[in-house]
């Protein structure tokens, strides 16, 4: 079928390239939860043209992976600069709930309202962690926990429906036949490649994130790079807000983004970036994010029933995870070396 | 609440305390002053729960003590202990969870105040700790849905699933009344059945799913825990390029404004009503026991059930 003959070799391709890279890992999950699925759930790679847009559970993968591969941009820097950011879920909320009410008004102060209180969200979380120096996981904290109360203010508690198409094309329209989302998602991961690998920026947060008291001295502006990360974590945020409540043409303040925070992060870690900071791998988070969702959607297609469902996506990422672990890796390579004494040499280089 | 009208009810149940007959022969012209302790405010439904007892007490000039527990069983306990402390005349109260109350509700008994649950039940060895438990039947709205489902197809189903969120209550008991309800009828059939966690995200992700599996074209009914799943659901089945309502029969729980928009849409094909608005019964309820009379142990909640036929006469009135 031509969607075997597009898939494998672009991922064999993906591989290939990446064999030496930490970007290997989470690939390979990928790649062998793909081919699970072409040969045991029937359905999985159907792809069919209804309404002029390409359709079936490879593309609502990406559609819905959309949201966790936003928020995965922007935690990733986050927790490059060895912080991390809690309230995305939450400010994911505020978003669709701004975007919502002002819906009516027009379709640009909607998408800007509610693109504009992610940013302050953002820059609320950037001065207590930057100026204040309040540590990151309480900072974000805060808002986590109220931030669903504000979005809840927002609505007043009701969840308020939308049907401007502009905003309903946001998280469901197809641009060339794809899902615009994917789009979205694309366009902002080379803005944010761009940014931080072809200027020295990606440079200071890691240094950052590797050792802040020894960038500082070296004359690095620490605090106002620290403060900028969480702002475009707040952007993130929103943008995935916007795609959430557009996405069922209603916010839903109790339940946009809940425990997305979480999948952000376990996608960050999952795609190869420590949460100790330092090195991060931008690429990894968004083939963390797409793993993660196919995971779920596996589920899902092959009736496994949501009380249990925990279970088989923790041991996945249990094996990604223990995959990336350097310790394990090293004590894997030593089994395969014998004798045994050069492994501990292998070991010490 | 002024502080005037806060001293003027103190005074108020003072005088009930102080002139009042013993709970048990309180006449009918007085008014019973009655201890609400609810769970909290965590969705929309709770609050028209709350906003029904304090509005029918408010109508009804009887003096209610409300104390919101915010979803903690130590706050409920101590507001039940400072209700005894007031010796209020009624106790009323949603249990947050199930366990755990054979010592307060022992306090109560000793104090001779009557206890109504509502809501929610609880597990105590000695039924006589509370006189009635007036709440929605989940398994009767299960069993209900499922009925008007097998009058509609007339026995013939392929049917999809959209469970609540996992081992709570009411998508335990919603599943198991609806299975319940078409267990007899050989041309129905569950042929999916995941949790959409209550949620519209969810239910529209989970039934993109059902649709694209390979069963998923035989599917021609839609049966959802509540109406917030159907509503999401009901939009994966139009990107599907189908009619909902018509080429898929959706039939959910709840009875949200929502729902009712949609059936005069014709895109929902009905939903069996969990009704918050129990203000009125409650208090019946409050006064009988006054009143002395047995009640049985088992109330359920007045619920009705909607179609499409009585969507656009209903919508007006709902409140949530």
């Amino acid at each position: 079928m031509i969607v075997d003959l597009i898939v494998w070799p672009t991922l064999a391709a993906l591989l290939w390239v990446n064999r030496r890279r930490p970007l290997l890992w989470p690939l390979l999950a990928l790649a062998l939860l793909l081919l699970f699925n072409r040969v045991f759930t029937p359905g999985f790679f159907v792809l069919e043209i209804r309404d002029g847009r390409l359709y079936g559970t490879l593309v609502d993968v990406l559609n819905q992976g959309s949201k966790v591969m936003l928020l995965a941009l922007g935690m990733t820097l986050v927790i490059a600069t060895g912080g991390v950011d809690l309230s995305v879920g939450a400010t994911m909320a505020i978003a669709g709930a701004v975007m919502a009410r002002l819906a009516d008004v027009s379709v640009p102060v909607a998408l800007g309202g509610g693109l504009g209180v992610a940013l302050l969200a953002g820059a609320w979380n950037g001065l207590l962690v930057s100026a204040f120096r309040i540590q990151p996981i309480i900072a974000t904290l805060i808002l986590m926990v109220a931030g669903r109360g504000v979005a809840q203010l927002v609505t007043d508690g009701q969840i308020i429906n939308f049907e401007q198409p502009a905003l309903v094309y946001l998280g469901n329209g197809a641009l060339l036949g794809l899902p615009f989302t994917l789009a979205l998602v694309l366009g902002m991961f080379v803005l944010t490649a761009l940014l931080v690998r072809r200027t020295a920026l990606g440079l200071f947060i890691e240094a950052i994130g590797d050792n802040e008291t020894a960038a500082r001295f070296t004359g690095l502006p620490a605090r106002p790079v620290k403060f900028l990360v969480y702002v475009f974590a707040g952007l993130c945020a929103g943008l995935a807000g916007l795609v959430a409540a557009s996405n069922i043409k209603s916010a839903d303040a109790n339940h946009i983004g809940l425990y997305l925070e979480l999948d952000a992060i376990l996608t960050v870690v999952v795609g190869g970036t420590a949460l100790t900071g330092g090195r991060f791998q931008l690429a990894g988070s968004l083939v963390g994010a797409l793993l993660i969702q196919t995971l779920g959607t596996t589920l899902y297609a092959r009736n496994v029933g949501a009380d249990v469902a925990t279970v088989p996506k923790a041991i996945v990422i249990l094996a990604v995870c223990l995959l990336q672990s350097p310790v394990l890796r090293a004590k894997l390579a030593g089994l395969r070396r014998r004798p045994p004494a050069a492994a501990t040499k292998e070991g010490t280089v | 609440m002024s502080p005037k009208l806060t001293s003027l009810l103190l005074a108020a149940a003072g005088l009930c305390v102080a002139f009042g007959p013993s709970t048990t022969s309180l006449s009918a012209a007085d008014k019973p002053v009655v201890g609400f302790s609810q769970i909290g405010a965590e969705s929309a439904w709770r609050t028209a729960n709350t906003d029904s007892i304090k509005g029918e007490a408010a109508k009804r000039g009887i003096t209610l003590k409300f104390a919101d527990a915010q979803q903690k069983q130590e706050n409920q306990i101590k507001a039940l202990r400072s209700f005894i402390a007031q010796d209020v005349d009624v106790i009323a109260f949603s249990p947050v969870v199930e366990t755990g109350w054979e010592p307060v509700l022992r306090e109560i008994k000793k104090a001779g105040i009557p206890v109504i649950l509502t809501d929610r039940a609880v597990k105590v060895s000695d039924p006589s700790l509370y006189v009635t438990f007036v709440g929605s039947d989940f398994v009767e709205e299960g069993r209900r849905a499922g009925k008007w489902l097998v009058e509609k197809t007339k026995g013939q189903a392929v049917i999809a699933e959209l469970v609540g969120t996992p081992g709570s209550a009411p998508a335990i008991d919603r599943k198991k009344g609806f299975e319940e309800a078409i267990a007899g009828q050989a041309g129905m059939k569950i042929i999916k059945s995941q949790s959409g966690d209550f949620t519209r995200a969810k239910g529209k992700e989970v039934m993109e799913t059902f649709l694209k599996s390979p069963e998923g074209k035989s599917i021609n009914v839609l049966y959802a825990h509540n109406d917030d799943m159907a509503l999401g659901a009901i939009q994966a089945i139009e990107e599907a390029g189908l009619k909902p309502g018509t080429d898929i029969v959706i039939v959910s729980i709840d009875g949200v404004k929502g729902a009712f928009e949609a059936m005069v849409a014709g895109k929902l094909n009905c939903t069996v009503e969990c009704n918050p608005l129990i203000g009125p019964q409650l208090f019946d309820l409050v006064a009988d026991v006054v009143a002395g009379k047995t009640l049985p142990k088992r109330i359920a909640v007045e619920e009705g059930i909607y179609d499409q036929s009585q969507a656009a006469a209903a919508l007006p009135s709902r409140q949530y």
